[in-house]
C-alpha cells in the first residue's frame, strides 16, 4: 500500500507563506454556471474559483462535466445560465473573435493531445508562435527546441504525431500549449491512458513546469495519485455541482461520503487513522 | 459566447424516436433542414468575411489548389474524353436520318459547354473532393484539434475553411475549361476516326457554334457549384460528432447534399444565365 506522504509530493511546497498570499489573487469563476447536453444536465448551478499561482485539481468520476468545465474557462464552450469570469472579466456572451485575446491567457493540453496529423512535432510546436508572434524562424526554432527540452523530448521535432507514443503525444502537446508562456495551463486528464511510469513522468513535469514558469494551473483527472501528486486544492464535481471544495490534508479528513470514497477507491486514505 | 459552427443538438430531446407521432418527426425533420441552411448561411458569412478581412494563408491555399485542382487532372481528363466520344457516336447514331454526323461538332460543343462538362465535372470533382474535405475536417474534429486550433486563438474559418472554398471555387471553372477542350477532342476523335469527317470541318463546325455566351453561362455556373460544394463538405466536416463512424456518415451526406445542391442549383442559374445572356 502506498504512503499518502509518497503520494503527496507537493506537501512542502502547498503551505508556504508566498503560496498562500498567492491564492488570494482570483484568475477564474465559475458563477451558477449551467449546461445540459439534450437531457443531460452537465453542470449545475456549478460554482468555482481559481486564484492565481496555485494548482486546481478537478476531481470527478467519468461524465461528471470534468473536461466541460475545462471548456468553459477557454470559452469553448457557451453556459446555458451563469457567468465565467477571466481576471474579473465577463467572457460569458463574448463573439469568437473576442475570446481569442481571452484564449492566449490559456494554454491547455487535451486528452489526446490534439496534435495536428499533417503537421511534424517541431511545426506542431512553432503553430501558436507563427500564428500569433513576429519571431523570425531562428527565433522560433530556439524557442521551440526549449520547449522540447523542457518536455524531455530533445531532438524530436522532425517525427510526425503517428510516430509517437501516447506520452511523447501529451508532452508535445504540452509543449505546444506552453509555448506563448500562458498564464494558466490547463490539464485535461493529463495521466489517463498511459502506463504508470509514463504517468508518474508527465505528473512530475507537471510540478517541474509548475516551479520553473510559475503559472496557475487547473488538472482535470479521476486519478487520485495523479492529483495528490500534483494539486494544492481540490474541487471535487458530483452530478453536475463541485459538492466540495479545499486543500489535499482537508480532502483526506473529509466526510463528504462520495469523495471518501473516491479516496478509499484509490488507497489515499487506507494509511491514514480512520476518523470514526 | 461563440458562433462557431459545432455540432447541432437533437431535437425534441428525451422522446424515443419509435414513441414520437409522424407529426413530431416531420418537425423534427424541418428543424433539422433549417439549422442546417442557418448553419451553412453562417459559415459562408463567415467565410466570405474572413476572406476579404483574414490574413491569406497563401501556402495553405496553394496546397488546396494542388490537392483539389491538379490532382484532379487526371479524373477530368479520362471523363470528358469518354463523354465527347459518346457523344458524337450518339449524334451520329440518332440523327442518322436527318445526317446527323454534319451536326457533331455543333452538338457536342454545345452540349458540352453549356451542361455537362459544368455539371459533371462538379459532381465528379465535388464527390472526390468534397468527401475528402469533409473526411478530413471530420476527422480533426472529432480528434480535438479544432478544438486546439479554437484553444489556440486561431479562427478555423480563416484556417480550414476559407483556403478550402476558395480551391474549389476556382479551380472548378478551371477543371470544367480543361474538360470542354478536352471532351471537344473525343468529339473529334470520334468524328474524324469513325465517322471520317475532316478535322478542319468539325473545328470549323465548333468555333462557328460556340458563342461568348454559350461559354460564360457554362463556367459561370461552376463559381457557384464550386462554392457550394466547398462549403458543404467544411460544413459537415466541422459538425462531425461521433468518432470514425461519424466522419463516414459525414462524408456521405457531403457527397449526397453537395450532388442534389449541385443540380438543383444548375437549374436556377441555367435560367439566369438565360435570362442574362
Amino acid at each position: 500500500m502506498t504512503e499518502p506522504t509518497s503520494i503527496d509530493r507537493r506537501a512542502e511546497s502547498r503551505e508556504t507563506p508566498d503560496r498562500r498570499s498567492q491564492s488570494r489573487d482570483l484568475f477564474v469563476e465559475f458563477r451558477n454556471v449551467e449546461k445540459a447536453y439534450g437531457i443531460k444536465n452537465v453542470l449545475c448551478d456549478a460554482n468555482l474559483k481559481v486564484f492565481r499561482g496555485e494548482v486546481l485539481v478537478i476531481l470527478g468520476g467519468s461524465g461528471s462535466g470534468k473536461s466541460v468545465t475545462l471548456r468553459h474557462m477557454l470559452g469553448l464552450e457557451a453556459p446555458d445560465a451563469g457567468r465565467v469570469l477571466v481576471e474579473d472579466e465577463d467572457i460569458t456572451d463574448l463573439p469568437e473573435e473576442e475570446l481569442y485575446r481571452v484564449r492566449k491567457k490559456f494554454g491547455m493540453l487535451f486528452q489526446s493531445g490534439a496534435l495536428f496529423d499533417s503537421m511534424n512535432v517541431f511545426e506542431n510546436i512553432a503553430f501558436p508562435l507563427r500564428e500569433h508572434t513576429e519571431m523570425t524562424d531562428e527565433e522560433i526554432e530556439q524557442s521551440v527546441n526549449e520547449k522540447l527540452e523542457l518536455v524531455s523530448l530533445p531532438n524530436t521535432g522532425h517525427l510526425m504525431p503517428v510516430d509517437l507514443s501516447g506520452g511523447m503525444r501529451k508532452r508535445v502537446g504540452l509543449a505546444r500549449s506552453i509555448v506563448l508562456n500562458p498564464q494558466v495551463i490547463l490539464y485535461d486528464e493529463p495521466t489517463t491512458g498511459l502506463d504508470p511510469i509514463t504517468s508518474q513522468k508527465i505528473n512530475e513535469l507537471i510540478i517541474d513546469l509548475q516551479s520553473k514558469l510559475n503559472v496557475t494551473s487547473v488538472v482535470v483527472t479521476h486519478d487520485i495519485q495523479s492529483a495528490f501528486s500534483v494539486g494544492d486544492r481540490i474541487a471535487f464535481l458530483n452530478k453536475g455541482v463541485f459538492e466540495w471544495v479545499g486543500t489535499m490534508d482537508e480532502a483526506r479528513d473529509s466526510d463528504h461520503p462520495v469523495l471518501r470514497d473516491f479516496l478509499k477507491a484509490s488507497a489515499v486514505t487506507a494509511a491514514q487513522p480512520t476518523r470514526s | 459566447m461563440t458562433n462557431f459552427p459545432t455540432t447541432q443538438p437533437a431535437i425534441a430531446v428525451g422522446v424515443p424516436a419509435d414513441e414520437r407521432t409522424f407529426l413530431e418527426r416531420v418537425k423534427e425533420h424541418v428543424q433539422d433542414a433549417l439549422f442546417y441552411i442557418g448553419g451553412l448561411t453562417d459559415l459562408a458569412v463567415q467565410t466570405v468575411q474572413q476572406t476579404v478581412r483574414g490574413r491569406m494563408e497563401r501556402d495553405i491555399v496553394m496546397a488546396q489548389f494542388d490537392q483539389i485542382g491538379v490532382r484532379s487532372m487526371s479524373i477530368v481528363i479520362i471523363t470528358s474524353l469518354f463523354i465527347g466520344m459518346v457523344l458524337a457516336l450518339q449524334t451520329a447514331y440518332s440523327l442518322a436520318e436527318f445526317g446527323g454526323a454534319l451536326f457533331i461538332g455543333k452538338v457536342v460543343s454545345l452540349s458540352l459547354v453549356r451542361e455537362l462538362a459544368p455539371v459533371l465535372m462538379s459532381l465528379m470533382v465535388g464527390g472526390r473532393v468534397g468527401a475528402g474535405i469533409t473526411a478530413e475536417i471530420g476527422t480533426m474534429k472529432v480528434t480535438e484539434q479544432i478544438d486546439a486550433l479554437r484553444a489556440l486563438a486561431t479562427n478555423p474559418v480563416r484556417k480550414l475553411v476559407v483556403p478550402r472554398v476558395l480551391a474549389t471555387t476556382l479551380m472548378l471553372p478551371l477543371m470544367t475549361i480543361l474538360a470542354c477542350f478536352v471532351g471537344i477532342l473525343g468529339g473529334l476523335i470520334i468524328a474524324v476516326g469513325s465517322l471520317h469527317l475532316s478535322a478542319n470541318f468539325y473545328t470549323r463546325s465548333v468555333i462557328e457554334t460556340l458563342r461568348y455566351n454559350d461559354i460564360a453561362s457554362g463556367v459561370g455556373k461552376t463559381f457557384f457549384f464550386g462554392f457550394g460544394i466547398g462549403l458543404i463538405a467544411c460544413y459537415n466536416g466541422l459538425r462531425t460528432s461521433g468518432g470514425a463512424d461519424g466522419v463516414g456518415r459525414a462524408t456521405t451526406a457531403t457527397v449526397v447534399t453537395a450532388s442534389i445542391t449541385v443540380l438543383i442549383m444548375d437549374f436556377f442559374l441555367t435560367k439566369l444565365f438565360l435570362f442574362l445572356f
